[in-house]
């Protein structure tokens, strides 16, 4: 392994911070691994009540809230290189741009479980335990727990980007600096991954 | 920004002034020296409190039927020991205490990598400690499932569950922290010249930890989390009446909690390791076995999982291939016992304390690892299984080996960290009084399990009561060692004599800054040569 430099600021280490995030990222991956390993057992399980738990889900929605996340990676990657190119105002906009989708993915997600409760489907709600069977059961409560999980890392991949957005203005985060906005970057790309494997899971198989 | 240049060399970190004053110093240092010591003083309250808890209940088990508590109360009791003792002290347990103060120093860095994300695993530290406590002060009751909350018992029992689980949740996320950092600074920040073949086995056990830590964490925070909201909203996951399946939620808590008994061991290893061959006066005997088993364990480790569950109901091909596993897993750790004796051989050796700690750790941890085998046979196993022979096999291995290597690294590293050493006599008088007190306490148990005593009861039948009388009086004697040895520490962080830079003739590099260390650890960052190592004796 290659050993420190001697930087001019000894507290700032471009690598080291990479190094976090990726680290970060893995531990993030298992957490969401350990669910996935339980929507396989209980998928395998159950193969029909899952058929069924799929049929009420709207995969159009899905779909417009899996392209709204995969141009908001774009933007916040275009971020990134327009910092390395010292334009300041394309980076801010394409943050702001970033914040912009998440912010119309929520809203949608928002809409989407409203509808879910309007029919009566919530974790432990009497209709989903009285009415339908423990496949279903199973299903609904995983589909609330892994899109809510989700829909949290997409309001702290926010606030994050924020952060950043802030420091860009600023200046702290600069072309000489930019592990922040590298890391946050990272971090949104990893939202969206899962968000990829979530889609089809809970929408597409049928 | 140019801090570096301000903080001036000669000022120890116990005496400088920074930016804060008085405790503000302390809450609010990024130094790892002192979040080292922030993480030892509220260890050693948990600590207090977790003893006194076992105390209790070793007094309740001193005669058959209702002594000093009743059903509920025990299992009470023995959950909130189970959890202070198993998340807030032996698992962070060395890394946070001697891995913080020692490691930047042992690799000849001025820090972790990431300071302020170091002080935030204290944080969390704390904000995990208060939340289990509340669980016990406020609501109603106070959790009584063990500190394994299986299911479906962790969402149908009444009492004041959801902090302590979340407290737990937290304590994992600042273990996360913790490893995160570790893996960083020994990637980035290992001195000129210390290649990975030349750093000395504590740092390489802390990094075997760390990925343990940063592998097998989130996968019992997410169990802990759908615990959660199995109760909060019932949604089914471990709930056999929903269509949920409870064997997998210990499926799920057991891949993370057997690596994590690793968590717990390597480091303590890791700090044997330092030890013995400063106190042989010889290089370490195997030096590149000893990081192969680190690996190894950590390693085969996730893979054994399984045998904490051979009595839960799985197929046969599972019960065999989890025991084989087991057993492979015992290979390394015999590996490293092998180098510390052999580097013992022919040493010159100096039998100070913390080579007696080392020493009785290696007694103990062999005495826990065997039982382990016991364990880990599929025949013996159901015989044995949740009785009080399981309870001794971990004590032996958990308190003893942890435990034993905690005493012998803060009797090793003390004058390093202080400045000052310690009586010797009462340290030793100490060592004495425990290490008995220990072997009283604990090995009854093997024999009651063996005669079919189960854990986890406030009361037991006639035939029982001999063997739990000697391991009541046992407790006893080995509080007082416990006592004897800490007062001893306290008093002479202040009075003791000035200590030297290198009392034990070490060689690695912590022994070649000042005691107690300066801010910033060395003036120079120190350059390792072709024939620089970390034993060369
Ligand atoms: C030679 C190596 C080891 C072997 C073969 C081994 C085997 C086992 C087995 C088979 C059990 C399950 C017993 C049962 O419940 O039926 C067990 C329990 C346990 N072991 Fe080990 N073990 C070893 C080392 C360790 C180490 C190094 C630690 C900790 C530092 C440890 C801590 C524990 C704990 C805490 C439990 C009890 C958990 C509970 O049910 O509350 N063991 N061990
Ligand atoms: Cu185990």
């Amino acid at each position: 392994m290659e050993q420190v430099s001697q930087h001019a600021d000894p507290h700032y280490d471009q690598e080291a911070n990479k190094l976090g995030m990726w680290l970060f990222i893995f531990t993030e991956l298992l957490l969401f691994g350990g669910l996935f390993i339980v929507y396989s057992i209980y998928r395998f399980l159950n193969p029909e009540a899952f058929q069924l738990g799929a049929h009420e889900l709207n995969p159009t929605i899905g779909a417009i809230n899996t392209i709204i996340l995969l141009v908001s990676s774009m933007t916040i990657a275009m971020s990134t290189s327009s910092l390395q190119k010292k334009n300041k105002g394309l980076t801010v906009l394409l943050l702001e741009i970033t914040i912009m989708l998440a912010l119309v993915f929520l809203i949608n997600k928002y809409f989407e479980w409203g509808v879910k409760f309007d029919h009566g489907i919530w974790p432990g709600s009497e209709h989903l335990i009285n009415d339908m069977s423990r496949g279903e059961i199973l299903f609904f409560g995983l589909y609330f727990v892994m899109t809510g999980l989700h829909a949290l890392h997409i309001i702290v991949g926010m606030i994050i980007i924020i952060v950043a957005l802030k420091r860009v203005q600023n200046g702290t985060v600069n072309e000489n600096r930019s592990s922040l906005l590298d890391n946050a970057g990272l971090y949104w790309h990893l939202v969206d991954l899962i968000w990829i494997f979530l889609f089809p899971l809970f929408y597409l198989i049928h | 920004m140019q801090t570096a240049t301000q903080i001036p060399h000669d000022v120890n970190y116990l005496d400088y002034k920074g930016k804060y004053k008085g405790i503000f110093g302390w809450i609010f240092s990024t130094d790892h020296k002192r979040i080292a010591l922030l993480y030892m003083y509220s260890m050693m309250v948990m600590f207090v409190v977790g003893v006194a808890l076992g105390l209790a209940m070793k007094l309740e088990l001193i005669a058959p039927g209702q002594t000093i508590m009743g059903p509920q109360t025990y299992n009470s009791v023995f959950t909130v020991h189970g959890v202070i003792m198993i998340f807030m002290i032996v698992i962070p347990g060395l890394p946070a205490v001697f891995g913080n103060f020692m490691l930047p120093i042992m690799i000849g860095a001025k820090d972790v990598a990431f300071p302020k994300v170091n002080l935030l695993s204290w944080y969390f530290y704390v904000a995990g400690a208060l939340l289990v406590i509340a669980s016990v002060l406020f609501g109603n009751g106070t959790p009584d499932t063990g500190w394994t909350f299986y299911a479906p018992y962790s969402f149908k029992s009444g009492t004041n569950l959801l902090p302590a689980i979340f407290g737990a949740f937290i304590l994992g996320f600042s273990s996360i922290l913790t490893g995160l950092n570790f893996i960083v600074t020994i990637h980035r920040m290992r001195a000129p010249g210390m290649t990975w073949f030349k750093m000395p086995l504590f740092p390489w056990s802390l990094y075997g930890t760390a990925w343990i830590q940063l592998l097998a964490t989130p996968v019992v925070g997410i169990t802990l989390v759908l615990v959660a909201l199995e109760r909060i909203f019932g949604i089914g996951v471990f709930d056999p009446a929903l269509g949920g399946d409870p064997v997998l939620y210990q499926h799920l808590f057991w891949i993370y909690s057997h690596p994590a008994v690793y968590v717990m061991i390597l480091p303590a290893m890791g700090a044997i390791s330092e030890i013995i061959p400063t106190f042989s006066q010889k290089h370490i005997f195997g030096y590149r076995a000893i990081i192969a088993s680190t690996l190894a364990i950590a390693f085969v480790g996730y893979f054994v999982w399984g045998h904490h569950m051979f009595t839960s109901g799985m197929s046969g091909t599972a019960q065999y291939t989890f025991s084989v596993l087991t057993f492979l897993v015992a290979i390394p750790s015999a590996i490293k016992v092998f180098n510390w004796i052999s580097t013992m051989h022919k040493g010159s050796i100096n039998p100070e304390i913390p080579f007696l700690w080392a020493v009785s750790f290696i007694f103990v941890f062999m005495i826990g690892g065997f039982s382990g085998l016991v364990l880990g046979a599929l025949a013996t196993n159901v015989y044995v299984h949740d009785t009080a022979f399981v309870v001794a096999h971990f004590h032996f291995i958990v308190f003893g080996g942890v435990g034993f290597s905690f005493f012998g690294a803060i009797h090793y590293w003390f004058p390093k960290m202080f400045g000052r050493m310690y009586d010797k006599v009462w340290a030793k008088v100490g060592w004495a009084f425990f290490t008995v007190g220990f072997l009283t306490l604990y090995s009854p148990m093997f024999y009651l399990g063996m005669i079919g005593m189960p854990r986890r009861y406030y009361d037991y039948l006639p035939e029982f009561h001999a063997a739990n009388i000697l391991s009541s009086l046992g407790s006893w004697v080995m509080t007082f060692g416990l006592l004897i040895v800490v007062i001893n520490l306290f008093r002479s962080a202040k009075n003791g004599a000035i200590a030297e830079i290198n009392p034990w003739h070490g060689k690695t590099l912590e022994w070649t800054v000042a005691s107690p260390p300066p801010v910033e650890n060395f003036e120079e960052i120190p350059v390792y040569g072709e024939k620089d190592g970390p034993y060369e004796y």
